[in-house]
């Protein structure tokens, strides 16, 4: 029992409450958004060693016993991506201080701000199948509120198709709780996956199983990710930005979650879909990251990429793979956070996201066309940079798998992204300026230093990989060898 | 046009009481029996959905005086404060406990810190459940 498990959740939980009573005092909310982000960081930090010296930590609410009460598990894996969304929250609410306008802040933004982070910790954490879909509901209500925020023609449109599809997967993924309900008779993570082993997976369970695929592919954008390109290209960009680095993962981690603890004994059958599934995810990823012109349609369109490649990872299925796997999933999540921030500094500035309409930004704002070039080589996997190790991995563990279909098409991925960004890069950096001297908007220092945070993350991440690597291997340790989790969660020996 | 609606403000004068003593009376029965702060907090917020409906917003906006949001953010506000007041006695988080205390008059009674965790779900509920009915009203 350690109560430090839960604080993750609560401090912004908290802290978003506090906001509501004075939505006037725009800098008492700026700094208190801040305190709570940074206040679960230091909180994720701590809990990350204690894992490493104590084992998985769990808290059981209400000193209910760990079957039947309401657990809270922390393993490496979860408290990594914990730690991460709090770190990119924090320089994301900095983006936000000097970009979102006052209208927005004084409708509650920050307070929003901080309920969407408590239901992502909150779904990181859980180790309880209902208490997940709660803390999908706290994320995903926070996101109805935060997409529509501001009340544009535009985001009223794409917000009715985001509500109807996340509405419609909660009531598949409800149902699918009480299939798995009624065939296991518990809800707790670790109980189901204890008795899933004793039952062994059987045909019906494989297809409860698939129903679970079916919705954390519609939440993650895995082949379901239709929704996603609207949704994520009409709010402001520092909302773009939480959503486009946080949103998808927390699907992704359900999905990594759900198919290496509890349906990990058919992967002939649940790993060959999410495969199949992966693919087509990169391949219409690609397709619409080539065929647009618009800024903010070619970054969503690379977001659906990263996801079809980390769970390329997942299908694949061994120990390199799911390590490549967690790095790159962390790397992405610093990484999509910069591409957005970026982007919406570009749009900021030119007032378009049309990539004709623009040409030769980068003699007006240098740094900025080397934060956005560092950014694609970072997307693209090139060394030093954080997108290589995991890149890498996922290879190698395709390579010892045999799943060479995989390997290709993760690798010709990154060709695309690369040419998508390139293209962007070109458009926008190079060329005859059109912006003179005196029409120059000059660069706020909120909207640049987030960013230049984030370039220093991803080299640090890619040059210093073994200052994480302890934590990351643990994280692949509990999640192929499903095991741990059930003795840590249920207290057997 | 003119409703001549007597009989319905005649009828909610006299009814919204005796749904504001039931849902005192869910709320107290609660977390042992059927009850609690969520379904006592539904019928107090219905009590006032039915003033709203038969007088105008004005009115009930001057005859109680408090904006909901407000109280549903005093109200999670509470919950949340319940759950964490377990922390500083190092007990898990949401740990409840309870004593039985001899009141006069009242006799011997269980008296139990899940009161508060209701009262605060009550709250949020009815601050939630009149912003909601509010905001589409204003709409249309």
């Amino acid at each position: 029992m350690n109560n430090l498990v839960v604080l993750p959740m609560i401090i912004p939980l908290l802290i978003g409450v506090l906001l509501v009573f004075f939505p006037n005092y725009v800098r008492l909310q700026r700094f208190l958004t801040l305190l709570s982000m940074i206040g679960t960081l230091v909180v994720s930090i701590i809990l990350l060693n204690l894992i490493q010296t104590q084992g998985i930590i769990t808290l059981e609410f209400g000193d209910w016993e760990a079957p039947f009460g309401i657990a809270f598990v922390a393993d490496s894996f979860a408290t990594l991506l914990v730690l991460t969304t709090s770190l990119i929250s924090a320089i994301i609410v900095v983006f936000a201080f000097g970009t979102i306008g006052e209208k927005r802040e004084k409708l509650y933004f920050y307070a929003f701000v901080n309920f969407l982070i408590a239901g992502v910790n909150g779904s990181f954490l859980t180790g309880d199948l209902f208490n997940l879909f709660v803390t999908f509901e706290v994320m995903l209500l926070a996101s109805y509120a935060l997409i529509t925020l501001g009340g544009k023609k535009a985001q009223l449109r794409e917000a009715i198709k985001y509500v109807a599809i996340n509405v419609f997967a909660s009531s598949l993924f409800l149902i699918a709780i009480a299939y798995l309900y009624g065939a296991i008779g518990t809800l707790n993570m670790a109980h189901i996956s204890e008795r899933v082993a004793e039952v062994g997976q059987t045909p019906l369970l494989t297809v409860i199983s698939l129903v679970f695929l079916l919705v954390f592919s519609l939440k993650s954008g895995l082949l379901l990710y239709q929704w996603l390109p609207g949704s994520y290209s009409v709010p402001p960009a520092a909302i773009a930005a939480l959503f486009g680095a946080l949103l998808t993962k927390v699907g992704i981690y359900a999905l990594y979650r759900v198919f290496t603890l509890i349906f990990y004994h058919e992967p002939q059958i649940t790993h060959s879909i999410i495969a199949v599934m992966a693919i087509f995810t990169i391949v219409g990823g690609s397709i619409g990251a080539i065929a647009f012109r618009d800024v903010k349609q070619v970054i969503t369109y690379n977001v659906v990429i990263a996801v079809g490649f980390i769970l390329a990872a997942l299908a694949i299925f061994t120990a390199t793979s799911i390590t490549g796997g967690i790095y790159y999933l962390l790397h992405d999540m610093i990484v999509k956070a910069l591409l957005f921030l970026l982007a919406g500094t570009i749009i900021y500035l030119t007032k378009t996201s049309r990539v004709d309409a623009m040409s030769g930004l980068i003699r007006n704002y240098p740094a900025l066309g080397w934060f956005f070039f560092i950014t694609v080589l970072s997307l693209t996997g090139i060394p030093p940079l954080s997108g290589f190790l995991g890149k890498i991995l996922v290879g190698q563990g395709a390579l010892e798998a045999g799943s060479y279909i995989l390997l290709g098409f993760t690798f010709l991925s990154s060709m695309v992204v690369l040419y998508s960004l390139l293209r962007i890069f070109m458009g926008t950096f190079w060329g005859e300026t059109i912006i003179s001297e005196e029409e120059q908007i000059p660069l706020k220092p909120f909207m640049i230093i987030p960013s230049a945070i984030l370039i220093i993350l991803t080299f640090a991440l890619g040059l210093a990989p073994e200052f994480i690597a302890p934590y990351v291997m643990d994280a692949t340790d509990v999640l192929m060898e499903p095991q741990l989790y059930i003795d840590a969660v249920l207290g057997n020996d | 046009m003119k409703i001549n609606d007597l009989i319905l403000r005649s009828i909610t004068k006299l009814v919204v009481f005796i749904i504001l003593t039931l849902a005192i009376y869910l709320f107290f029965s609660g977390h042992n029996a059927p009850g609690g702060g969520f379904i006592g907090g539904l019928v107090l917020a219905s009590a006032i959905v039915l003033l709203l409906l038969t007088y105008d917003i004005e009115t009930i906006k001057y005859g109680i005086p408090v904006d909901f949001k407000i109280v549903s953010a005093i109200g999670s506000l509470i919950v949340l404060l319940t759950g964490l007041g377990s922390i500083l006695f190092g007990e898990p988080f949401l740990t409840m406990s309870f004593a039985t205390f001899d009141i006069p008059i009242l006799g011997e009674r269980e008296l139990s810190t899940v009161t508060f965790f209701e009262l605060g779900v009550a709250l949020a509920v009815v601050g939630v459940v009149i912003t909601i009915i509010l905001s589409i009203s204003e709409d249309v």
